[in-house]
């Protein structure tokens, strides 16, 4: 996969694009790529040897296999039992004549289960408003600085703004991201209303000619009813001075996530307008499927991919890539 | 109180603090209820916990005789879903349920107990044996300081869980002190300080340009030249795969030597949660487990896979934001927990510390005579707020998962505007509320800085309330909470 990081965002001027995304021709390659060539050295010959195989009969072994893999990936239960069905029907039906078709089919089928919607970011708007929200330590404050550099190095000037005003130090670290990047972070004292600081956030933005608000939040639980309140508040500000803000609000899901995910998710969506997720930490060795468990049942685009804790860490989401990665070639290997 | 339109038929022992002392019962049942409640639970889902399901697919075997290979197959199935939905490793889940095959196969069902009720048992006993085997008390050494280092992935709960860990051992007389090793993340340090101000423990560091192995050695030196007798070492998030972190660990290890080292581990934690213990194991052998984000309504099966694949068992549970949320882990609560049974041996406990035994008698003579007065109920207020936050209480109970009370608000400040009220009453108002007319109304109000709806609106589900407590009184609460879980 290919991708230009200007294709990523909405409401970005490509010839604008300097810097270094626009030089570095292997990012461009795709992280699940490199990943996944990093993981199966002998991938070619696996191909060869399986490829020849016509796999007439369907044993047992494979299906189970299949469903492992899937269950393994945290996609869950039910999303599991939807795909192996669409590829039994597959199967059934005589559209499977070998092994390597076996892999693409299911491949797609996967692929097919993401919610089909726009995956860009889209920053059209002047100011455009990004809302983060999402669970305890799943990458919130991290992600909004690695959103702020792609941007910067886009051509616009983002503005952050630190609405994380309960944990221990979540403003100093913003403010830091904020240096890192090169752009002003708004700040109140701590323990303040996370509204205010939104709402001056956005006053400044228009002020002084930001292109883009990106606001955090505190990490809170979607079990915890009187936070998802203040999280609506925040929304609520946030549309009193621009009705059609936030224009994308984002949700952090750690790929480590398990079946929680799903309800964290769903409860998120209740209480404020999710208009994608951003799957962090998938460098380590989970699979994030619970995402496209997510993305299936909820109809939510998984939007960006975080692949680290430096500024550079972040990949467009790909369906293909994902679902590369989640049936490499070893699964037909037994 | 008052009966909110929910659409659920079930009695209200199923809602809350069913196994509770009467007295709290009450008063926790009251604070839920006076709440906006769209979205209480219905039916199907207060019965989708594994017994539920096991008792589907048992139907129709009688509480005698063998189970048959057939039957110990379909609740095998059952089994295997409910831990895989609630996150435990697929390949742990297998060993488990051959384990559990075999103990059930051939188990004479006994008398008093469903087939289900069993395989409930059997599986609930095997999970508690695999979880809580060994000793949960962290080692002290003769020589202070005691150093404890704390390990795990990003975002995990380090630096919280050492404000907590320090906090528990101050409360136990210790001395701590906190060592800054995170070099990386920003702002990691300022965090750690922030703690440490809050909670009046000294906090040692070097800035961030410093090897943290270097820090790690002069931070337990100055440990011991101040007199500190634990020092806890906070380390930066780090996947198990980075060779360069993980090694890191390695040499502040044989630099300080940790007398404990707790791999810190979100309850939200996947498959994956497998891998990360494994290779934490194998390069910095870690001694024991702290569970965080336990307060969520995460089943929380990787403790399990944690404690399948390494052994160690986990000491800690850590359960909110702030820092006294941390305690001991439970083993036979959580396997309740994995179960989707709710954690009701802690609420259990939680209620017998904090409800005085003679009192709930004396209440419950009341509650049959219908003598129930404010004086009483302010009594179980109080009680039931020396439990614990409202929201944490209802978190604890099956089928009860906050998800599911996402629309029911549960705010304590309401106990605090209820015990206002009754403090602005009169002694024989108390004990007689209905000579509050018009005007004791308006006193009232004044005098509890509320308005006259507030007091309208208590006085109202107290009456209800003392109608519901007459039907409780004669009797119609089944007594055996196992009934009353559908088990
Ligand atoms: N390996 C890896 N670590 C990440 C990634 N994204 C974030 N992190 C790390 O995860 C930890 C938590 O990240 P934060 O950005 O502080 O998370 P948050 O959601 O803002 O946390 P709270 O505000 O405390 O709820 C930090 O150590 C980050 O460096 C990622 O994509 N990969
Ligand atoms: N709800 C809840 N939040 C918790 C709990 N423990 C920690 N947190 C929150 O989780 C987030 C991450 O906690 P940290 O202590 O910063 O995690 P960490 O492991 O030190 O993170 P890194 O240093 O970035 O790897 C913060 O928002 C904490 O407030 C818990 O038991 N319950
Ligand atoms: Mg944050
Ligand atoms: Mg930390």
């Amino acid at each position: 996969m290919s991708y230009n990081w200007a294709e990523v965002f909405r409401g970005v001027d490509a010839a604008a694009a300097v810097g270094p995304l626009a030089t570095r021709e292997e990012r461009k390659r795709g992280w699940f790529r490199q990943l996944r060539e990093g993981l199966t050295k002998s991938r070619k010959a696996l191909q060869d040897q399986f490829s020849s195989i016509l796999l007439d009969k369907f044993d047992e072994d494979l299906w189970e296999r299949v469903e492992e893999a899937l269950i393994y990936a945290d996609v869950g239960v039910d999303t599991t039992i939807s795909i192996v069905q669409r590829l039994e029907q597959a199967a059934n039906a005589g559209g499977i004549a070998d092994a390597t078709q076996f892999l693409s089919v299911l491949r797609a089928i996967s692929a097919e289960h993401f919610c089909a919607a726009d995956t860009r970011i889209d920053v059209t708007a002047q100011p455009a408003v990004i809302l983060m929200a999402g669970v305890n330590g799943t990458g919130k404050t991290t992600t909004i600085g690695k959103i702020a550099w792609h941007l910067k190095e886009l051509g616009k000037e983002p503005l952050l703004v630190a609405g994380d005003t309960f944990r221990a130090a979540a403003v100093e670290q913003l403010t830091e991201w904020g240096r890192r990047v090169g752009c002003e972070v708004v700040r109140h004292d701590h323990g303040s209303d996370p509204g205010a600081v939104a709402y001056d956030g956005i006053a400044a933005a228009r002020a002084r000619g930001a292109d883009v608000v990106i606001i955090d939040t505190a990490g809170r639980l979607h079990t915890q009813v009187n936070l998802m309140r203040e999280l609506e508040k925040i929304e609520r500000v946030v549309k009193k001075q621009i009705p059609e803000a936030p224009h994308e609000t984002l949700l952090t899901i750690d790929a480590t996530t398990g079946q929680n995910g799903l309800i964290q998710a769903r409860l998120f969506k209740e209480a404020v307008n999710v208009s994608g997720v951003v799957l962090t930490k998938m460098d380590g060795t989970a699979k994030g499927g619970i995402a496209l468990a997510i993305s299936h049942e909820l109809d939510v685009p998984i939007k960006l991919i975080g692949t680290g804790e430096t500024l550079d860490a972040l990949q467009p989401f790909d369906a293909a890539g994902f679902t590369e990665l989640l049936f490499d070639e070893s699964l037909l290997q037994g | 109180m008052t009966v909110p339109h929910t659409g659920c038929k079930l009695p209200l022992s199923r809602r809350a603090g069913w196994m509770t002392p009467p007295c709290a019962r009450v008063a926790i049942k009251m604070c839920v209820l006076r709440h906006r409640a769209t979205s209480l639970p219905t039916k199907e889902d207060m019965f989708d916990s594994l017994s539920d399901k096991l008792q589907g697919a048992l139907e129709g075997l009688k509480g005698q005789g063998k189970l048959t290979e057939a039957d110990v197959e379909r609740a095998a199935r059952e089994i295997r879903l409910a831990l895989l939905e609630a996150d435990v490793n697929f390949k742990v889940v297998k060993e488990f349920v051959s384990k559990v095959k075999e103990r059930a196969l051939g188990a004479e069902v006994l008398e008093s107990l469903t087939p289900a009720h069993q395989f409930v048992k059997i599986v609930s006993d095997e999970l508690t044996a695999l979880m809580g085997a060994t000793s949960t008390k962290l080692s002290f050494s003769p020589r202070p300081p005691t150093v404890i280092m704390m390990v795990g992935l990003q975002g995990s709960g380090k630096t919280t869980t050492c404000g907590k860990l320090a906090s528990f051992l101050q409360k136990q007389g210790k001395s701590p002190a906190l060592i800054a090793g995170d070099v990386y993340r920003p702002a990691a340090i300022e965090q750690l300080k922030t703690l440490g101000r809050q909670l009046d423990v000294p906090v040692y560091d070097e800035g961030d340009q410093v090897d943290p192995v270097d820090i790690a050695r002069n931070g337990v030196a100055w440990a011991r030249e101040t007199g500190r007798d634990v020092a806890i070492i906070d380390t930066a998030g780090r996947l198990h795969i980075d060779e360069r972190l993980m090694d890191e660990l390695v040499r502040i290890r044989s630099q300080v030597k940790p007398h404990n080292i707790l791999l810190v581990v979100d309850a939200m934690t996947g498959q994956d949660a497998v891998n990360v213990a494994q290779q934490f194991q194998e390069k910095v052998q870690f001694d024991g487990v702290v569970l965080t984000k336990l307060d969520g309504d995460a089943r929380g099966g990787a403790a399990l896979s944690v404690k399948a694949v390494t052994g160690r068992p986990i000491k800690f549970a850590s359960t909110g934001e702030k820092l006294d949320s941390f305690d001991y882990f439970h083993p036979d609560r959580m396997a309740s927990r994995i179960l989707g049974m709710g954690d009701m041996l802690s609420l259990v406990e939680r209620a017998q510390g904090a409800v005085d035994e003679k009192k709930a008698l004396e209440l419950e003579k009341k509650l049959r005579k219908s003598q129930f007065t404010f004086e009483d109920f302010l009594d179980q207020l109080e009680q039931v707020r020396k439990m614990g936050s409202l929201q944490s209480i209802l978190g604890m109970i099956p089928g009860l998962s906050a998800g599911k009370l996402k629309n029911l608000q549960v705010d304590d400040r309401a106990f605090d505007r209820i015990q206002a009220i009754i403090h602005s009453m009169t002694s024989e108002e108390r004990r007689h509320p209905e000579v509050i007319n018009g005007s004791r109304r308006r006193r009232i109000a004044a005098g509890s800085g509320s308005d006259i709806q507030a007091v309208n609106q208590l006085l109202n589900q107290f009456k209800q309330m003392q109608k519901m407590m007459k039907q409780l009184g004669s009797g119609k609460m089944p007594k055996n909470p196992f009934q009353m879980m559908g088990m």
